[in-house]
């Protein structure tokens, strides 16, 4: 198990490079580091000069040599138009983009799981059928048109839920501005996380219902029902825990696959996280925080996939012999 | 010998887009307690069917459509699921085929052992492991208290269906179907675990129902045969008049198609022809088509299970 952790951390470490490699060529292609710290006021001489100083006319493995030495030090470059570190900038906005993803991810589990085991186990029962046709429907609508009917439903029709913003906030750790601990902050979660989870969660229904059919097919299930035990401990522990392991590899894919999503979900609903960042640094081409936030993501991304691994290597024990040897 | 299990007139059917398939068509046989007996015939000809319908597993889209199964004295027709339940695994276990697809991969062979006593009687955690590793000692596997922790991919498939057996008999189960046991597994371990499956059933009193092809296998471990053809029992009786004097002309080809009746030139001496289909069942007796011995009785009338001169009882017009 412990060499198994191993080579998916180094994994993990080349797919940083890779992605490091990726920032480096926009920064250095369309990024403008002397105007992101000096403005544009300045003469072309002291711009020379300060292109000297910082070291632009170097060659390219040697500014990305500095770049990754740099960013391993937390320095991602400045933001022009917020005047403050690029790092800094995305780490305050992360909480609300964490927070949502979070909740997004727990509606998911809550109702896929139960549907998904119940449409396998009794595939002709009318619910069964209506939970597919519906996930038919939910994967086939965009995000954003998801979130504008909900928002025309919720918000303006029956005004149950605030449309946009994060509500009241509370600062957790001395850093950590949370929506989770405030009624208000509750209600502004409830529309951007179900939109979120609008385009997963019928898919992890299918999943689970499709990996589950498979297994109760097989002999062990028919040899646990041979062996007269309850129905409810073959279908939960017996057939469920086989269906675990493709679920949660599709799972960590598809959780990056939803960090995507939020600049979507956080435009509509303005939602400030990092993904409504983003999209703002995209508009004011403020390349150093766009490239932060391309490296923070993909951090999250890699390290929850990591974490996934383990998980699955846990759950899982052919692999975890493997990682034995 | 006090009847353990006996089957009247079972018909197991399977309902299909192109009509009913008659799997399983109007079997009887019986078994005493502790006896042994070896259900054979060729593939297709409704072994394992016959074998599930003990314990009402059938799989969809098969059905008992008539008939009765009395198991001591339950009638296992007529349970209820929960009633059915108890039935698996604490009175009637069984055996798979193929030991690497019977254990459940993710969970550990102490989990998939305990359960199954745990399921039926009523004891604490403790209580059902010792009765574990004490079953793990009698199918003779070595370091018993490591086993339990064990998953099943760390063994090899003979051990596996040791485990197998093992789980069988958890609950002290009064039968045990055994479904080609053997066949998935290396030619070397094969008699291993048959002498096994023996021994166990000898000194535990257990009835064995021992499905196969084998009928080599069948006259060393089982005392009475019943020997299927197309959904039909055919010949039965004591193992050792069935083998050294079949009556039914499909039991005698089954014999004479065993390697060592074979000579040199035609090693095998298969029955030719195939099986009909169990959707469309010729009139008459369903070897006929394959008989050398064919008249016209044997394609207009069902032969009944007759006492033949042997002992057996025999279902063909011309068998004496
Ligand atoms: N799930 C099913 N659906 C449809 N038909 C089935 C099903 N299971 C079995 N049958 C049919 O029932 C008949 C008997 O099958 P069974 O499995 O009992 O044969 P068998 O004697 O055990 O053969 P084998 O030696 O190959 O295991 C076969 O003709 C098969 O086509
Ligand atoms: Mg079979």
């Amino acid at each position: 198990m412990f060499a198994f952790i191993v080579r998916r951390i180094a994994q993990a470490v080349l797919v940083m490079l890779v992605i490091s490699v990726i920032g480096f060529a926009i920064k250095s292609a369309v990024g403008d580091p002397v105007r992101d710290l000096v403005g544009i006021a300045v003469s072309v001489e002291e711009r020379m000069a300060l292109r000297e100083e910082l070291g632009l006319n170097d060659p390219l493995p040697v500014q990305w040599v500095r770049f990754v030495t740099n960013a391993v030090q937390g320095d991602l470059g400045h933001s022009y138009f917020f005047k403050k570190p690029a790092l800094e900038v995305i780490l305050k906005k992360a909480p609300a983009t964490i927070e949502l993803v979070l909740c997004s991810s727990l509606i998911i589990v809550l109702f896929s799981i139960p549907i998904g085991i119940f449409a396998a186990v009794k595939p002709n029962n009318f619910f069964s059928r209506l939970f597919m046709s519906l996930s038919i429907v939910g994967v086939s609508i965009p995000v954003f048109l998801t979130a504008i009917i909900l928002i025309y439903i919720f918000a303006v029709e029956l005004h149950w839920l605030p449309s946009y913003g994060r509500g009241d906030t509370v600062r957790i750790w001395g850093f950590w501005d949370t929506g989770l601990l405030t009624w208000d902050g509750l209600k502004h979660l409830v529309l951007p996380s179900i939109s979120l989870s609008s385009i997963m969660l019928p898919l992890f229904i299918r999943l689970i219902r499709a990996e589950m059919k498979e297994v109760l097919e097989t002999d062990y299930i028919k040899f646990a029902k041979a062996k007269g035990l309850k129905l409810s401990r073959i279908y939960l522990l017996h057939a469920f825990k086989n269906t675990l392991l493709p679920v949660i590899t599709v799972g960590g894919v598809q959780l990056g696959t939803m960090i995507a999503f939020t600049v979507l979900t956080e435009t509509v609903f303005q939602w400030q996280g990092m993904g409504f960042i983003f999209l703002e640094a995209v508009e004011r081409s403020d390349t150093s925080l766009l490239v932060a936030y391309l490296v923070v993501v993909g951090f999250i991304f890699v390290l929850v996939n990591t974490v996934v691994d383990v998980i699955y290597g846990l759950v899982n024990p052919t692999v975890r012999i493997t990682g034995r040897k | 010998m006090d009847t353990l299990l006996s089957v009247e007139n079972l018909t197991v059917k399977f309902r299909l887009r192109q009509g009913d398939l008659t799997a399983v068509d109007n079997v009887s046989f019986t078994l005493g307690r502790g006896e042994r007996l070896g259900l054979v015939g060729e593939s297709g000809a409704g072994k394992s069917v016959t074998g599930f319908s003990l314990i009402n597993l059938i799989s969809k889209p098969g059905f008992i459509d008539s008939g009765s199964i009395r198991f001591e004295d339950i009638e296992i027709t007529r349970l209820s699921d929960t009633a059915m339940r108890k039935v698996r695994g604490e009175k009637i276990s069984m055996i798979f085929q193929d030991p690497m697809m019977t254990l459940n991969p993710v969970l550990t062979i102490g989990t998939q052992m305990i359960e199954t006593l745990r399921a039926h009687v009523g004891c604490s955690r403790r209580q059902a492991e010792a009765i574990a590793l004490e079953n793990i000692r009698k199918v003779h596997i070595p370091s018993p208290e490591k086993r339990l922790k064990q998953y099943p991919h760390e063994m090899s498939g003979g051990m596996r269906q040791r485990i197998v057996i093992a789980i069988a008999l958890m609950a002290s189960p009064g039968l045990i179907i055994a479904d080609e046991p053997t066949t998935a597994l290396d030619v070397t371990i094969q008699a291993e675990i048959m002498d096994l499956l023996l021994e166990l059933c000898a000194t535990e009193g257990v009835g064995l129902i021992l499905i196969t092809h084998d009928l080599a296998v069948v006259s060393q471990v089982t005392q009475r045969i019943a020997v299927m053809y197309a959904g039909r029992i055919v010949e039965t009786g004591d193992t050792q008049q069935i083998v050294h004097r079949p009556k039914h002309p499909y039991t005698q080809g089954l014999l004479a198609a065993l390697p060592q009746h074979s000579n040199r030139q035609n090693r095998l001496n298969q029955i030719p022809g195939v099986m009909p289909s169990l959707i469309k069942i010729p009139p008459g007796c369903s070897f006929h088509e394959r008989c050398d011995l064919c008249q016209d009785l044997c394609r207009e009338q069902i032969p009944q299970l007759n006492e033949k001169s042997s002992g057996a009882h025999v279902a063909c017009h011309l068998a004496e």
